[in-house]
This record gives C-alpha cells, structure tokens and sequence, in this order.
C-alpha cells in the first residue's frame, strides 16, 4: 500500500497516511487528482481504478470515502478488505463509529491505523489483540488520571 | 496574555457553530469520545461552517499565527503542547504548511508524559519524511524508550521506529530491538520483527548477521510474530528464491494449519482464519515453487485444500480465490490443480459483481499464456467486456487481447485498441497503450497499407508522449527493410505517399515526434514515388519549417530532409528561397544547415556522393583516430606548437602542481577519464568524429546507434510461430473457433452454463450476432492445432517484419571501432581491412547469444539451477536446518493443538556415505593452508572429492575424482560453470583421458572472485565416456574468507592509505563476556578472518586485509562499553559490507 485517505463526499480530506517518500507539493497534488477521479465515478461501477502505475481501491461508507493506493501485482480484493476491517476496528474502537467520530478524534483513528498498517503492509490480523492494544495505551492514561479530568483539550 | 486573546478567538466560532444541530458527536461515548467542546472542536466546526475557500485560509492562517506564538512561548504547558500539535495535524491535513512546529513535535515526543508522547510520536511520523533533517533529533528519544520500563512506550518507540527512522542511524537502535525480539511480551516481538522489516527494506545489509534471529521469529509461539516475520521472508524470497527453498516444508505447514483453522478464533475475519497471513503464504510459496518441479511438489496439496476451503461466498474468500489461483499458475504445473484453478477463474469472470469480474479478467490475462483455451471458453464474456463502461474494465480486457493477439486477429485488437485510446485521456494509459499497438503491429502486420495506417494513428493519436523506441523502431524496419526486396519498395512508397496526403491538410498540427519520421521518411525515399514532383515535396517541407509550432529538434529534421532532395533535384527555387531565408536565422543550428546546404548546392558532384540515394544502412567507416589529421599535426609540431596532452594527463599534472594541498585521493575521477579518453583511441581532442560536414547521413548513423543500444531492452514475448499452446487439451471437443459456422463457435462452449447457450439457429438476436462474429475474428487462430489447419492457415503468427541481422550491426561497429582504436594505434591501415571480417564474427556469437537467451532454453538453465541448488545448499544449510527444526518443534505454537510438523526427509537424507577410496592431498600442497577434503558427490562410477588450498595469491580448488569401478573409465571431463561472481584461472575444463581402476585422479584450479559477495556456488559437472554419456553435476559453495589474505603493511602506510579510500562502513557490534578485552576480540579477528594486525594503541586497533589479487581493505577498530566499533574502508564498494558480516558472525561465535 502506498498510501490511504479518507475524504467525505464534498471532498474534504478526513485523514491522509503516506507510506512512500513525497514532496509536500506532489502530495497535494495526488490528493486533488485523486479525489475529483473518486468522486466523480458513478456507483455502478467497479472500486479500482488505474491510476498512474498504480491502482486506487476505494470504497465509500456512509459519507466518507476510504482510498487506498496499491501496485499492480497486489490483490485489490484483499485491499478491499484492509479497508473494511479498518472500518470495523474504528467501529469496535468508538462504537457505531460516525464520520464525526474521525473528524473530531482524527488522532484516535491514526492510532489505530497505526496498529494495523504499518509500512503499508497489514501488520495484525486479530481485531480483538488491535482493539486492545489501544485500549491498553488509553487505560495508562486513564492511570495518569490524565485522560478523565481535562477539560482544557 | 496571548494566550487568552486567542482562547476568546477560537471560543467565537466554536458557540457560533453550536447551533449546527449536527456538529456534535451525538449517542453514548465510548471509549474515546472527546467533549466536542475542546478548542480542537471548535476549530473543526468553525471550518464546516464557513463557505468559502477564502475564508478558510484566513481562519486557518489566523490559528497558525497563534498556533505559533503558543508553541514558542516558554511557558507552554506539554499538555498544552499536546492540544497545539493535534491542531496542527488538522492544518496540515487541510493543506496549510506548519513546518514551524516540526521541532515541538520532537519536543514534545521526548519531554512529554505518555499520553503527549504518543501525540509528537505520531505528529512526528505525519510531518517528517525518511530524509528529513529534524528526524535525527528523535533518534536519542527513540534509543532512551526503548530501553524503558514501561511496555505502552516501547511500544510506542517500535512503532515510529517501523515507520520513519534515518537510515544511517539504523546501528544505534539494532541492538536494542534485536534485544526484543526475546521479550516476553508478544507485542513487542511482533512490533521489533516489523521493525527489522522496515530496516531490512531501507538497508538490507544491516541486517545480514541476524538473519537465524528471522527464523526464530517465525517459529515463535504467537501468530502474530510469525505473521510479521511473512513479510521480511517474502521479501528476501523475492530476492534470491534459491536461498529459502529449505523452509518450503515449514512454509506448506503453517498454511496447512492456519486453512485447517487451528489459530485461535481471534484471527478469524469473517470466520475465515487469518486470510493476510494466508495470502502472504500462497505468495511465497509462488516464488519459491517457481520453475521447480521438486519443491512444487511439496505444495499440491495443501494448495489444493485452499481452494477446497475456500468457498464461502464473500470477497476475502475471493481474494484468496485469487491468489491461489496466481500460485498454482506460477508454480511447476499439475495438471489436476490447473483445472480446478481454471474453474475457478471461470467463477470470478461470469460472477455478476463487477470487481469479481475484473479479478476474473486480471487472473485470465496472467495465466492465458499457459492456457489459451480459457480464453476460449470465456469469448463472449471477454467481448462483452470490451464495451463496459467501466474504464479499467476495459483496459484489462485488452491486456488480455494483447497477449493471445496473432495474425489473424490483429486488425481487429489493434482497432479496439485504437478506439480505446482515441477515449482515452490519461497519458499513462496512452503511453503504454500505444507500445503495445506499435508491438503487434510490427510483429503481426497483415500489409502494408494496414501497417502504415496503424502507424500514423499511433504516432497521430500518441502524440509526443509516446517512447522515443517507437518511431526509432519504426524507421529502422522502413530502413533495413525485409526479406523481399520488392515488398519493401512498395511499403516505402505506400508510406511516402501516405505522409504527402496528410501533409496536404494545410493547418493540421501533427506531433514532433510524427513530424520527424515523415521529414525522414521523404528525404530518403521520395524518388520512389515518382509522379510527384520533388519541388512539391520541397515546398510542403518549406511551409512546415515556418510554422511556429514545430520545434527546432524538428526543423533540423525537416532540413536533413530537404538537404537529401536536393541533392537529386537540379536548381530548386524553393531551395534558394529556404537557404536565403535561414541564413540569417537566429537558431544557430538552423543557419549551420543553410550554409552546408548552400555550399553543397554548388558543388552537385560532392553533394551526390555525399548523400548517396538509400544508403541510409550502408555503415560508415569512421576514421575515429582522425589519421588524416597526421600531416596537420605535425606540421603545427613542427611549428612548434605544443604536444596535445590528453585530459587525464593534464589533471595530473595540475594536482601534481598542488601537491602539497591534496589530501583527498583522486583516485575516481582518475579512472573515469581513462576510461573516457580510451574511446577516443589515439587521444584525438575531438573524439569520434562523424564527418561533421556530410549533414543527412551521418547524423541518422549517430541517431541509430544510440537507439540499437536500447533495443536490447525490447521484450520479446512472442516466438516465431506467435501464439501457439503449449499442449493439446484434453475437453477438445472442436473448441477451435471458426469464422464460418456459429454452431461449431457455440459448440466450444459445451462445458459452461446453459444460460449462455442459446438455440444457436433461431433466438439469435441481431446483437449476439453481432458479437459472435466479433468473437469469431478476436479468437481465430487460438485453439488447438488442428483448428488452425482447418483454416488453411498452418503457419498461424504469420511474422511479417521481421528484423535483419542488421539491427546489431551498427552497435556492433561502434564497440568493434573503440576496441580496434585501442590496437590500433602502432599499425593502422592493415586492421581496417580486417573490420568487416571481425564484424561478421561478432554478429555471429551475438546472434548465438541472443538466441540462447530465448525463454525455452533459459527456462532449461534455470531447471538446472534449480536441481543444483538443493543439494548444494543442503550442506551447507544442514546445521542452520536442524536447529531450526528443532526450535520449531519445542516452540511453534506451543500454546496451541497444533501437531509440530517434523524435520522435512531431505534434511536427514545427508548421510555420510564413505567411499573406500579417500584421497589425500599430494605433498607439496600439503603444507599450505588447507581445508578437510570432503565428498562432492558421487555415482555407482564415480566419487569426486574436493579441498580448498589457500595459497598466497589465489584460491586453489582440489578436485579428485576416484574411479569406483573396477574397470578404467576413459576422458573424465570436468567442467565448471561460469558464474558472474568466480573467476577460474586457466581454464575452466580439466581433461583426465583415462583414470585406472580403483583408483584417483586430481586437478587444481586457481580461483579468484570477480564481484564481492558473502557466499556464491560455484557449479560444475564432471562426464565420462562409457555406454552412454554419463554425468554427475556438483557445487561448491565458496566463501568471502576463501579470498581474504592478510595484508602486510606499517602504521604509516596504513594512515596513506586510509586516507586514499572512499567507501567505508561502520557498525557497531557487541563483544561477548567472554572477549571482554580489547586484543582478545582482536585475536578472534586476525585468526577467524586472516586479518593482518598493524597497530594496536590503546583502545583502537587497525587491522589490514587484501582481497586477492590486490583489493586492499582496511579496519579500524575501538571499544567503548562493551561493544567494539568497526570502521571499514576500501576501493571497492561491496567489500566493506561483506567483511562486517564475516566479523558478525565470527564475534557472535566465540
């Protein structure tokens, strides 16, 4: 996987992770391309599109769109399905996780891309295990008594 | 006090946007629901709420500005530091530069308590790059967490650490994490194995010597760590696939296991165990079993058992589904495994659900070459296919046209490849498209008219993005032409003609590229047409040459052109005009041809001879060494002008001016203009010199060489006979294809779903029709053999153009001429008679090379290699094996009911057999340094022994070969193999023309290494004449340290040289308890790798080596706190690497 973003319908960009080197610049622009390309495909039509050398596997859940970039010899289906469990990791995580729930704690939601993709390649395969490694790094904080009285974030 | 002026700024939006009755996270909190209420929120909300673009740069710019105060304010809490970075994250994200927060993000990772850590950890690894400055600054943090107590923040450090780390830094974090890799914690083994993934990808000899520790991380008791450990195996497998095929057994296990379901259910995904760690599995079991059958063999099973599981109907099933599939295909075939594989595809390709489809059309395009009767099965679906609206769709399916196109159907893939690039808009899709169309054309061209025409719509619609290969292609097959003359006079012509019709259209604007061929192609072959006037072709070109949008690459072209028609034309107005009009133009060029135009125009003669008609593959004879410049030379000699000094002599004799300030070596750019001035030979200041005064010509020679040198690259998928299967298929039930008949079409449709077999006769509608005739055309010449005789056609890739031996030619010449000016400057005149007769030769081993390279004999090199290196490599790979079995056996799963999979038999099929005839060195080697003389292999006739004597200036391979029989066996031939890394001194063959009775023979054969490597094997066979030709094929697996001699130098020549070198390697590595002193750790260096001691001073230590004949290596060693920092420094850029691994494993050892 080269990289994921999610952006919503009005092509509002939710979150980005890069797992190759790129110049800001260039980055911005593969994110306008990519997001009008996405956006202005009809929904009868397949999730990859070509793009470049590479291929976008997208997929839309509710308002937001999940995208990811791949090579030609990777299995789109099973980015397909990267995509997905990522979605059901955020939804254990937040519980009926919402669009809202990943603009407001987009952090939350790059912790736990982190746990499941790492390098582009997915790295845990266990949503129980992923689920509770944030779980655990939360309750430390909770310890801190950190967490519970902030009123200030 | 800025503080709360932005509290207040901020807190404005936030109550405005309250009002937004969906702005808030509504339903119960779970776990991390933050209060919307946070300044963060507000920020969000106030954004969703404005309108315009404007307005949002001026809120965002407003919040950098007092993002910035609050991050550079001492007295900024961390915890406010944590609020500020998580901002910042969101300005990045919408596109606002905040670089000045990159360093708080460092900050804020190493102050911060764990929560705010975990925020700069993550700011960090969304701001930074791999090569970002600021990242060293993490590095010291990184180091102090993983040494922490507490589990979440070594975590935490592993994390960024796979994600984003300073190459050069790797040595500084290594040890640690290899320490975690024995943590009891699955997690953080897990998390350091990803670590080493990433460092194995970033610098993948940094982590040679831990290469035992990935297979510990394999056979680890948790999943997890074994599914991390997949991803550095299927990397390195990629690499060199020979080095794992031991691991094959472990590999087939595990997946056996995780498809029998005895994970735990926690790595279930909707109910199918673990598809990741399935997928990566199938993948390295592809690229192990490729191309040989014994390790395929391992694999049919428990391939066939992930298909057989496989079958609930969701799309990780199918993702699976796939990669089988891909696996079986790849693998050795099994006939039995290929048709199950085969239904499956047939599953994906009529499924309804298009992204099946696609996988479908994507998995028929891979295996068609192996099968082209899918294919056939599939027709209709391929067709329908082909008009989807779906662009990639699309594309797939004609990839797939491309590579079953033949003869037969090429007009009309090539047409629905030209429809789908007149749509097309991206110009990726439109450069690799055009490729293929210009590929098949030229292999599959039915005529000429055709040809020309595919030519003009590619070079029309590819316009000036398509590769230069194209059109350069392209001239050369006009040029060289074919096998008939005939044919090629009327291609030339029909092409001529076609170029002046489309030059006719007057503001048409046609590409560069385009623009070029037809100026080259009117130049040289006009006269061909012969009922239009020259002058009319002339003043086309005029027009052209002022139009503004042609460039000036071009109107050079458009000049050549109009210099070649004017040689053959008497007095031209248009020509005058043109010469008149650019001889004052401001393009320098331009002008240069107007007046070598104008100057050629009054001499006709020398004009004629110059530009000789059709010449353009008449090879010029370049006098590269300028002799008829001699007499110039040493007239101005004689006028005491001063000697040409060439360029590497002048740069010495200015650095030996400057002596004095030079510390730095110039040994490289030394060498680099050697080699430069070499190809000029005889040292001529203006090196090859092309006649520059003949225009046309010669610059078309100097264009062509440069473009036969890209030819090699040209794949060449197709053979001869084009695309022919491989074997007849067993459910032939007449599925050739026929152009005539719709029932015998339908009819090769027997074995699928009635839904697409209608009555054939009367329920055709006028569609189907029409897409059985499409059908038709697109599969003819694809089924089995006899389907092509029935169409009268045997041959069914008729190849029309095909390309001369010429196409070498050139190339050839350039290299013959730099080699001969090398030679040739003592006697020049008698080589040059030579040149052609030396050409033919060349020609000839090039064609012989380039005909082994042919895929079914390389396909044959590769079996070989393959048989070889099991047994090769077993013995060196015993021990590595069986401790690795039985680690497997205490710790695979151990926690689980997984039955331990047991040592594969081929491990313990090493059994020493003795022969009775042990041979012994003979006396005088005796006394050199030696190995043990241990068995190669061996037959009912033949046993053949070796030892390695390691002599001064080379390796020393003994070879005894001892007669088993008791009869004489007579010329033993012992070959060894070239490899790119040994080279053998003498020769490579040894001849024993009778070797007695029980008895033995030996041969010595010096060995140096050409290209620096750990470890390569060095393959060889040894035949003998009895019955038959008998012959038993070996290997020898030979080591760096075979070639490594200590070198003898003093302290001062050690610092001259140090100083000289430029590649050099440093890593630390840790001494063991017990060489816990300094010359102890020595010690085991200068005795395991035959290292020289120079000096020892205090802590530090240089050592010297050499590898043989003369590539010195240096290193300079130092302790501190237990561990010993080695510097290595050398000519030669690979060594240095391979001497730290040696030291690795040599100090891991003791």
């Amino acid at each position: 996987i080269h990289f994921i973003l999610l952006f919503s319908r009005q092509g509002k960009l939710r979150l980005q992770k890069w797992y190759t080197t790129l110049p800001d610049k260039e980055k911005k622009k593969i994110i306008r391309e990519i997001v009008q390309i996405i956006l202005s495909r009809n929904q009868k039509t397949s999730s990859f599109v070509d793009w470049k050398d590479l291929k976008l596997v997208y997929k839309r859940y509710a308002s937001l769109y999940f995208c990811c970039a791949i090579e030609d010899q990777d299995n789109e289906l099973l980015t397909l399905e990267v995509v997905h469990r990522y979605v059901e990791l955020l939804d254990r995580y937040f519980g009926n996780v919402c669009e809202l729930d990943i603009i407001f704690n987009f952090e939350k939601a790059y912790f736990i891309l982190d746990e499941f993709i790492i390098g582009g390649e997915v790295q845990e395969t266990s949503k129980k295990i992923a689920v509770k490694a944030i779980e655990e790094s939360d309750m430390l904080q909770e310890t801190v008594e950190e967490y519970m009285n902030k009123p200030a974030f | 006090m800025s503080d709360v002026v932005e509290r207040t700024l901020s807190a404005l939006p936030g109550l405005l946007g309250q009002h937004d009755p969906g702005a808030g996270p509504g339903g119960a909190g779970g776990p991390g629901r933050v209060s919307a209420s946070s300044r963060l929120g507000s920020l969000i909300r106030s954004i969703t709420a404005l309108t315009s673009k404007h307005e949002e740069e001026k809120l965002i710019q407003q919040e950098l500005t007092s993002l910035k105060a609050t991050v550079s304010a001492p007295t900024t809490t961390l915890r406010l530091m944590k609020e500020c970075m998580v901002r910042l994250i969101y300005c990045e994200m919408l596109g606002y530069e905040s670089s000045f927060g990159y360093i708080h993000a460092i900050k804020l990772a190493q102050q911060g308590n764990l929560l705010e850590k975990r925020v700069g950890y993550l700011a960090v690894s969304l701001f930074l790059h791999e090569n970002h400055e600021l990242l060293l600054l993490l590095v010291n943090t990184v180091v102090k967490d993983l040494q922490s107590t507490n589990l979440v923040e070594v975590c935490m450090a592993l994390t960024v650490v796979s994600q984003i780390f300073p190459r050069e830094m790797i040595p500084a974090v290594l040890p640690l994490i290899e320490d975690k890799l024995q943590h009891s914690k699955e997690i953080i083994r897990r998390k350091a194995v990803q670590a080493l993934y990433k460092f194995y990808l970033i610098a993948p000899n940094q982590v040679q010597h831990i290469h035992d520790k990935f297979r510990k991380a394999l056979c680890d008791r948790d999943a997890g760590v074994m599914a991390a450990s997949l991803h550095i195996y299927l990397q390195m497998i990629k690499e060199n696939s020979s080095g794992y095929k031991d691991l094959t057994g472990s590999f087939v296990t595990i997946l056996k296991q995780v498809v029998g379901g005895k994970l735990s259910a926690d790595f279930n995904y909707h109910s199918v165990p673990a598809p990741w760690l399935q997928i990566q599995l199938l993948r390295i079991l592809g690229l192990l079993g490729k191309d040989d059958p014994r390790t395929s063999e391992l694999m049919y099973d428990v391939l066939d058992e992930s298909l057989r599981r496989a079958e609930i109907n969701h799309n990780i099933t199918y993702a699976i589904l796939f990669e089988c599939v891909q696996t079986i295909y790849t693998i050795y075939p099994k006939s039995e495994l290929l048709e199950k594989a085969a239904k499956c595809i047939g599953k994906f390709v009529l499924s309804p659900k298009i992204n099946l489809k696609y996988l479908g059309l994507k998995a028929l395009t891979y295996v068609i070459q192996q099968d082209p009767n899918l294919a056939l099965q599939h027709q209709m679906t391929i067709i329908e296919c082909l008009d989807h609206p779906d662009p990639i769709i699309k594309r797939e399916t004609l990839e797939l046209l491309y590579r079953i196109t033949n003869g037969q159907n090429v007009i009309v893939i090539v047409q629905k490849m030209l429809d789908y690039l007149k749509e097309s808009k991206d110009e990726y899709a439109i450069i690799n498209l055009v490729g293929k169309i210009a590929e098949l054309a030229e292999k599959y061209a039915p005529n000429n008219e055709w040809f020309i025409q595919t030519m003009n719509a590619v070079f029309s619609v590819g316009g000036d993005v398509v590769h230069s290969d194209i059109p350069n292609n392209f001239l050369r097959l006009l040029a060289e032409g074919f096998d008939d003359g005939e044919e090629d006079l009327q291609l030339r012509m029909y092409a001529v003609q076609s170029y002046l019709a489309l030059l006719e259209e007057e503001d048409k604007l046609y590409p560069q590229k385009f623009l070029q061929v037809m100026s080259w192609v009117l130049g040289e072959y006009f006269s061909l047409v012969t009922d239009v006037d020259p002058e009319v072709i002339l003043t086309k070109l005029h027009s052209l040459l002022k139009k503004t949008f042609v460039t000036s690459e071009t109107k050079t072209w458009i000049m050549a052109a109009v210099t070649k028609i004017a040689s053959h034309t008497s007095c031209s107005k248009t020509v005058d005009e043109l010469v008149q009009e650019l001889s004052s133009s401001l393009d320098t060029c331009l002008r240069q041809y107007a007046f070598e135009l104008k100057h050629l125009c009054e001499d006709k003669a020398l004009m004629k001879s110059l530009l000789p008609f059709d010449a353009s593959c008449t090879d010029l004879v370049v006098d590269a060494s300028l002799s008829f410049l001699d007499g110039f030379v040493a007239e101005g000699l004689a006028h005491g002008a001063a000697p040409y000094k060439p360029h590497h002599q002048r740069q010495e004799e200015k650095l030996s001016q400057e002596k004095a300030l030079n510390f730095e070596p110039y040994g490289l750019s030394f060498a680099s203009s050697v080699s430069s001035s070499g190809v000029t030979g005889r040292q001529s200041p203006t090196g090859l010199s092309f006649g520059s005064d003949t225009s046309g010509n010669s610059a078309e020679t100097g264009h062509k060489e440069t473009n036969t040198l890209k030819l090699e690259g040209v794949r060449k998928l197709w053979g001869k006979e084009g695309y022919l299967p491989k074997k007849e298929t067993k459910t032939g039930k007449g599925k050739e294809p026929q152009a005539v008949p719709c029932g015998s079409l339908l009819a090769g449709q027997v074995g699928e779903p009635p839904a697409l077999q209608p009555d054939p006769a009367a329920s055709l509608s006028e569609e189907d029709k029409e897409k059985q005739q499409l059908a038709s055309t697109l599969f003819v010449g694809l089924g089995s053999s006899a389907g092509v005789s029935l169409m009268g056609k045997p041959d069914t890739a008729t190849q029309k153009f095909k390309r001369k031996s010429k196409i070498n030619e050139t190339q050839q010449l350039s290299e013959e001429a730099s080699d001969l000016q090398n030679s040739a400057a003592s006697d020049f005149g008698p080589l040059l008679d030579t040149v052609p007769i030396n050409m033919e030769d060349s020609e000839g081993s090039m064609h012989t090379r380039l005909r082994k390279a042919s895929p079914c004999s390389s396909d044959n090199v590769e079996d070989n290699l393959a048989f070889e290196t099991p047994q090769s490599l077993r013995k060196s790979m015993l021990d590595d094996r069986l401790s690795a079995n039985r680690l497997s056996q205490s710790s695979l799963f151990a926690d689980s009911n997984i039955e331990i999979f047991q040592p594969s038999p081929s491990a313990q099929c090493e059994s020493a057999s003795e022969t009775p005839l042990v041979p012994s060195l003979p006396e005088e080697l005796e006394e050199l340094p030696h190995s043990e003389v241990v068995g190669l292999c061996q037959s009912d006739a033949l046993a053949l022994h070796l030892c390695k004597v390691w002599t001064d200036d080379s390796l020393l391979l003994i070879v005894f070969v001892s007669n088993k029989t008791t009869s004489a066996l007579c010329a033993v031939n012992l070959v060894f193999e070239e490899t790119e890394h040994f080279q053998i001194l003498e020769s490579a063959t040894s001849q024993f023309p009778v070797i007695e009775a029980q008895s033995v023979e030996h041969c010595q054969k010096g060995m140096r290494m050409n290209k620096v490597c750990t470890q390569a094997i060095l393959s060889g066979s040894v035949g003998y004449q009895s019955e038959m030709e008998t012959r038993l094929e070996f290997s020898v697996t030979l080591s760096l340290m075979d070639f490594i001699r200590p070198m003898e130098m003093t302290t001062e020549d050690f610092g001259k040289l140090w100083l000289s070198l430029s590649n050099d390697v440093k890593q630390n590595i840790k001494m063991s308890s017990c060489q816990d002193s300094f010359s102890a750790a020595l010690d085991t260096l200068q005795q395991k790798l035959k290292l020289h001691r120079v000096d020892i001073i205090g802590n530090e230590g240089i050592l010297a080596c050499q590898l043989l004949p003369s590539v010195p290596c240096l290193l300079h060693c130092r302790t501190h706190s237990g561990m010993l920092a080695l510097w290595f420094r050398s000519p030669c850029a690979a060594l240095p690497d391979g001497l730290l691994y040696q030291c690795q494993r040599v100090m891991e050892e003791s």
